[in-house]
């Protein structure tokens, strides 16, 4: 198994495509997430990424090893990014190539989900009025 | 013991880490201590504790060696 699994100040989607891709795997599925513009309506100027780096890549190592079992994915590529973003700008690349299609979809659903439920990482959305923690309370 | 904070723990702490001095076997204990210490902390959709890099149940025992974080509600993605 092949995994590229990194964090850092910037990122680059085609690098997570061009990781996957092999002659063994018939599909690349890729999630990009990048930042909105706004959130209920009101304007989003910037986000703040925070990460516990050495835990976060840990639990984004569990993430790729639990596709290999489940999907038999070839090739697995996780990118995240920490610090400062602007509207439009990716924050995450994850890109999974296995032999079908099928499994290639469901395994990049299944990692981004998860990601974002076990992954040791935190956004600070900040709006005109004021900053706030994303989801920190109920 | 020294605890490691992040996203809205620092916040919340006004600090990167804390230093406790109050005796806490366990991942529970420091939770309730975190609770009533920082009552702020309980306004929090959940808060979780990692210890060695992996999340621990209430039960776990804490030891000075540990390298042990608070994991406010996470927002990656």
């Amino acid at each position: 198994m092949e995994q590229l699994i990194r964090i850092s100040d910037n990122i680059d989607a085609a690098e997570a495509v061009a990781f996957v891709q092999s002659e063994e795997s018939g599909g690349v599925v890729t999630f990009i997430g990048s930042v909105r513009n706004q959130t209920k309506q009101k304007k989003v100027l910037k986000l703040v990424f925070e990460c516990y780096e050495p835990m976060a890549i840990l639990e984004m190592e569990k993430i790729a090893a639990q596709m290999y079992e489940k999907w038999q994915v070839k090739r697995v590529a996780m990118l995240h990014v920490t610090g400062e973003k602007l509207p439009g700008e990716v924050v995450v690349a994850i890109a999974v190539a296995a032999p079908h299609r099928g499994a290639a979809f469901e395994a990049c659903q299944y990692a981004i989900d998860t990601l974002k439920e076990t992954v040791p990482i935190w956004k600070q959305e900040f709006f005109e009025d004021g900053a706030v923690w994303v989801a920190a309370h109920p | 013991m020294r605890v490691l904070l992040f996203g809205i723990m620092k916040d919340i702490v006004a600090a990167k880490t804390l230093t406790i001095e109050a005796e806490l076997p366990t991942v529970g204990d420091l939770k309730h201590w975190l609770k009533q210490e920082y009552p702020a902390v309980q306004d929090l959709k959940a808060v979780m504790i990692a210890v060695n890099k992996a999340y621990a149940s209430d039960e776990t025992m804490l030891s000075s060696e540990d390298e042990i974080a608070i994991i406010p509600p996470l927002s990656g993605g």
